[in-house]
Parts: C-alpha cells; sequence; structure tokens
C-alpha cells in the first residue's frame, strides 16, 4: 500500500481522488475482514460521503488538507456521530454516538476519510485483542497469532494495508504493544497533546490517543494533525501544536541516547538482540550511547494495575442501563443495574472493576492504591533524573513477538506482564513509541521502543526515523 | 501488605461493583485477584516513607470556561438511545420501595 504522504499528494495534486482511494481501501477490507476479524463495523456510506467531500474541495480549487483522501480506521472506543461505538462491550452493542471525539473531527477537517470501527479487548482492557465481545482479531502477519492489544483492531488494519493509517488508545501500551508485534510504528503521546473528547474512559490519568502508521513519517503526520489544544477536554495542554514532520529528518547527531536495563532485560534473546543492533545503529549515526539503570521501574507493572482499575472502577460506573445500551429489565433500579452490569461485562472488565474496587475500599486504599501512587512518583522522578543525563531513553516495547491465541488467556499476570516496558512511561505522562528494527522468533517483527521526556515526539519521531532506515526501509 | 483476600471479601466488592457471581466465578476470581495482589507486595521492597502519592502526571488544576451559554447536545438525539426514556427524561425501573 502506498503511504499516507502518497495518497495525499496524489489526492490533492489530482492524479488520485479520495474515492478511489476508498474503493481501494474497502477492496482490501472486503479481502481479508471474514478471516482477521478487524473491522467490527465497516461505514461504507459515511466514508463515501466523506470522499466525495473531499473530491469535491479539489474540483473547487480548496486544499483539503495534510491527509486528503486517505482511508483512516478508528478504534472502537472513540465516539463517531451515528457510527456504532462499542468499546467491544456487550454492554455498549448498538449503541451510536450523538457526538463526534475530537480527533474525528480534527481528521475529517485534514481531509482523512474514516472508513470503520475497529475490533479492541473490550474497554481497552488486555494486550491481545482475545477479550473482545465480539471474537479476536487475527495477526495478520501470522493469523495462528494474536495482533496484540487492545488497539489490535487498528494495528491489524494497518498490517493488513487495509488502511495506512489508524487511531488507537494508549493506557499501559495499547498502541506500543500492537504496533510492536505486527510490525508498525505507534506512538503514545505527551499526556494531553491529544484531546481525549469522545475518548471513552478506561484510565483518565493514563489515556491517551495516538497514530499507527506503516511508517515514521506517516505516523508524524496524523500526530501532527491530531495534536493540538482542545478546550472540550480539561487535560489538554494549553498550548499551541507542536511541529512534527518537518523534525522527522533531524538525525541524531549529538543526541545523548540511554539504553536502560530495566527496559529489555527478561525479554526474549531476539528482542534483546534487536534492542542492542538498534542502540549500534543510532550509535553509528552519531548519538552517544550510554547504559543506564532505572530501578524504580521494576515496581510500575503494580502500581499500574492497581491505579488503571482503580480509575476505570469509578469510570466504568457509568454504565448502569440509564443512559445508554443495554438493559437488563426487573422491576426494581438496583436489581436492574446489576443484571445489566453482570449481563454486559466480559470477565476482564469485571476482574479489573473488582481489583479497583477493592484497591480503592475503605481498609485498604492506604495500602494498595495509596502505595501505587507513591510509586508513580518514584517512576516520575527517576525519569526525571534520567532525562538530565540523556535525551532518549532505549528499550524493548514487548518481551515476546506475537504470541499464539490462548496462551496467556489462562493467567491474567501472564497477560499482564506483556505490559512491563511499555506502562512506565503512561504513570509519567511522558511520550513513548514503538517502531520496528530487525526480526525475532519465527521471522516476526520485533518494536523497539523509544522514550523521552514530556513534549519530546518530534526527537523520538528523528530517532526512529534513523532506526528505519538502518532497518532497510528508506 | 499481604493479600489475605477471601472468598467474601470478593464477594463483598462484587456487591460494591453492581455485580452478580457465581459460585465458580467467586472461586476463580478470589484466586486471580490474589495472585495479582501478590503481585503487587514488590511495591514493599521500596522505601516510599516520605513520598508524595501524585494521582496525575502534570498535576492537572481545575480548568474553567467563561460562563456563557453555549449549545448543548440534541436532547431528542441523547434520549433516542437510551434503554427508555419518556417525556424527554431517561427511564428507569422502580427506585423507592413502599412506605412500610
Amino acid at each position: 500500500m502506498r503511504s499516507a504522504r502518497q495518497i495525499a499528494a496524489d489526492v490533492r495534486s489530482g492524479a488520485s481522488s479520495a474515492v478511489v482511494e476508498l474503493e481501494a481501501s474497502l477492496a482490501a477490507i472486503a479481502a481479508r475482514n471474514d478471516e482477521l476479524n478487524v473491522f467490527l463495523h465497516v461505514d461504507v456510506e459515511g466514508a463515501q460521503a466523506a470522499a466525495a467531500a473531499v473530491d469535491a474541495r479539489v474540483a473547487r480549487g480548496e486544499d483539503p488538507g495534510p491527509l486528503a483522501g486517505v482511508p483512516l480506521a478508528v478504534k472502537d472506543n472513540l465516539c463517531q456521530v451515528g457510527v456504532p461505538t462499542t468499546c467491544s462491550s456487550k454492554i455498549l452493542e448498538g449503541w451510536r454516538p450523538p457526538y463526534n471525539a475530537t480527533v474525528i473531527d480534527r481528521v475529517v477537517a485534514a481531509g482523512a476519510v474514516p472508513v470503520g470501527k475497529t475490533n479492541l479487548d473490550e474497554f481497552a482492557m488486555g494486550s491481545s485483542t482475545e477479550n473482545s465481545a465480539f471474537g479476536p482479531t487475527r495477526n495478520p502477519l501470522d493469523p495462528t497469532r494474536v495482533p496484540g492489544g487492545s488497539s489490535g483492531g487498528s494495528a491489524a488494519a494497518v498490517a493488513a494495508a487495509m488502511v495506512p493509517l489508524a487511531l488507537g488508545s494508549d493506557t499501559g501500551g495499547s498502541i506500543r504493544q500492537p504496533a510492536a508485534l505486527c510490525g508498525l510504528v505507534g506512538v503514545k503521546p505527551t499526556y494531553g497533546l491529544v484531546s481525549r473528547y469522545g475518548l471513552v474512559a478506561f484510565a483518565s490519568s493514563l489515556d491517551q490517543i495516538g497514530p499507527f502508521a506503516a511508517s515514521v513519517g506517516d505516523a508524524a503526520l496524523l500526530l501532527e494533525v491530531l495534536a493540538g489544544h482542545d478546550p472540550r477536554d480539561s487535560t489538554s495542554l494549553p498550548e499551541p501544536a507542536p511541529s512534527l514532520v518537518a523534525h522527522v529528518d533531524d538525525g541524531v547527531a549529538g543526541t545523548r541516547v540511554g539504553l536502560v536495563r530495566e527496559l529489555y532485560e527478561g525479554a526474549d534473546e531476539s528482542v534483546t538482540t534487536a534492542v542492542r543492533a538498534a542502540a549500534d545503529a543510532l550509535r553509528a549515526a552519531g548519538a552517544e550511547v550510554v547504559e543506564l539503570s532505572i530501578p524504580e521501574l521494576g515496581a510500575t507493572l503494580s502500581a499500574y494495575y492497581l491505579i488503571a482499575p482503580a480509575e476505570a472502577s469509578s469510570n466504568l460506573a457509568r454504565f448502569d442501563g440509564v443512559r445508554y445500551g443495554l438493559r437488563v429489565a426487573a422491576d426494581d433500579v438496583t436489581t436492574m443495574m446489576e443484571a445489566t452490569r453482570t449481563a454486559g461485562f466480559g470477565a476482564e472488565v469485571k476482574r479489573r472493576i473488582m481489583l479497583g474496587t477493592y484497591a480503592l475500599s475503605a481498609g485498604y486504599y492506604d495500602a494498595y492504591y495509596g502505595q501505587a501512587l507513591k510509586v508513580r512518583t518514584l517512576t516520575i522522578n527517576a525519569f526525571a533524573r534520567a532525562y538530565e543525563r540523556v535525551d532518549v531513553l532505549l528499550g524493548a516495547t514487548t518481551p515476546t513477538v506475537a504470541f499464539p491465541f490462548g496462551t496467556k488467556t489462562a493467567d491474567p499476570m501472564a497477560m499482564y506482564l506483556n505490559d512491563v516496558f511499555t506502562i512506565p512511561t503512561n504513570l509519567a505522562g511522558d511520550p513513548a513509541l514503538s517502531v520496528p528494527f530487525a526480526t525475532g522468533e519465527a521471522g516476526l517483527p520485533v518494536g523497539v521502543q523509544l522514550l523521552g521526556p514530556g513534549r519530546s515526539e518530534a526527537r523520538l519521531f528523528a530517532a526512529a526515523r534513523v532506526l528505519e532506515i538502518a532497518d532497510g526501509r528508506p | 501488605m499481604s493479600a489475605d483476600l477471601t472468598r467474601d471479601d470478593v464477594a463483598k466488592v462484587a456487591r460494591l461493583a453492581r455485580l452478580t457471581l457465581s459460585d465458580d466465578e467467586l472461586d476463580l476470581f478470589t484466586e486471580q485477584l490474589g495472585h495479582i495482589l501478590d503481585h503487587a507486595a514488590d511495591m514493599n521492597a521500596l522505601d516510599l516513607t516520605d513520598v508524595v502519592a501524585t494521582a496525575h502526571p502534570f498535576g492537572v488544576t481545575n480548568v474553567v470556561r467563561d460562563d456563557v451559554v453555549t449549545p448543548s447536545l440534541d436532547r431528542d438525539a441523547v434520549l433516542a438511545m437510551a434503554p427508555d426514556a419518556r417525556d424527554g427524561r431517561f427511564c428507569v425501573p422502580r427506585i423507592l420501595g413502599e412506605a412500610p
């Protein structure tokens, strides 16, 4: 599939049209969606109208924007007017939002054509997309394996060349981990850089929306469109959006890179080898690479799996059968709510709601949630100290390449350990991205993770671009 | 901190969270949640005595807008998606019991 940048250039110049690009995307979806279960809903009519509107702007001599005619997939926890939004949960089945997420407005204003909603782990809770109420998504690179999660459908949509770009959300690695397992670039932006208005909340102090793309340049292009202040999200950073595309080819000459032991130790050998090779590639391009240890990162997984469920238990209280989605009838309101939630939520969602409720309950709050918030402080301080010495941190995105279905579903803790390298940066609120580098077991892609302090996305893209070139994708 | 999580604890938490669990689910969740809480014991290895808690990465403060009337979501569009609505309102089953 051509890059988003190429498609937009062709649509703007008249060499192609948004309608033609959409037809190609819909054909690619039709060819493999039954096999891979990527899209829960394909919005054919809405996409055709959006594409026609882009072509009409070109015909009138107007600039349709930097994403002109680019088909785009949307994770199904983002609201789009009139388009079913389920969060892959039975509790929201059939719900059609009466408003757009800000990111939908932004991509459409930039000329993109949203083609449909992609599968996810229910309410974005999971690392394999096996927790979807509507069946798992398969990894296009090897359909016997998971695509990662929770944004597994968005990752698979790009990896299967159904669309060049997709939107995901990342609370503990839900963009970077599936990007790594599907051989893509995935970005968790600085907390507050992208508005969450219209994102169904999971853990509000951690959630961020970000891009999936097949290349660093395309990911930078999409994030540049997404970023910017939004008065409808009170956590939105009140400052102008950064310039990203212009810095992709800045290189890493003089950049100080810290290879962090805690961010790759314990990973499979092929993953560790790829991380070390990435360090060598950055050094060869002029970066100064040092080895670092940040021992505080050791307890971040535990802190995350108390903080995120605690926030989720509060956020998901709104699904009670009153205002939207499923209602199981009963004679009184409390029984109705309990029956609705019991029937509507899947096992992992129930597990996290209960874990969070327990961590927040009287007698346990200080021992669990309170301790976790203190670990969060240690994590933030430890990263800040590291960033006094270096500009960028380097590690693995995931401990393994894409794994076969069913291998981690029996033991929640085994699944949670997939997120051990991605979680720390969510706790800190800092940006991180995953870029494919080398191959691992079974010839499957390995993702290398680059992390930086808040608002350092431009530098992360420049370093990722160096790795992309070194890996043979000029 | 030790995860002496009992079946009764899980049953109580499920009630608080408005979830009904079967006996098998109670057994399974007690074991699984206990396992997760055991893992959380690794936080005990850290000295957190004088550490201040952080609830939010960038110290968010209240954000207010100008107090002017702006359009909100269309009421009918919102109610159209509700499980039950009448006369411009969400409708729910009985909330209060009979008077004693």
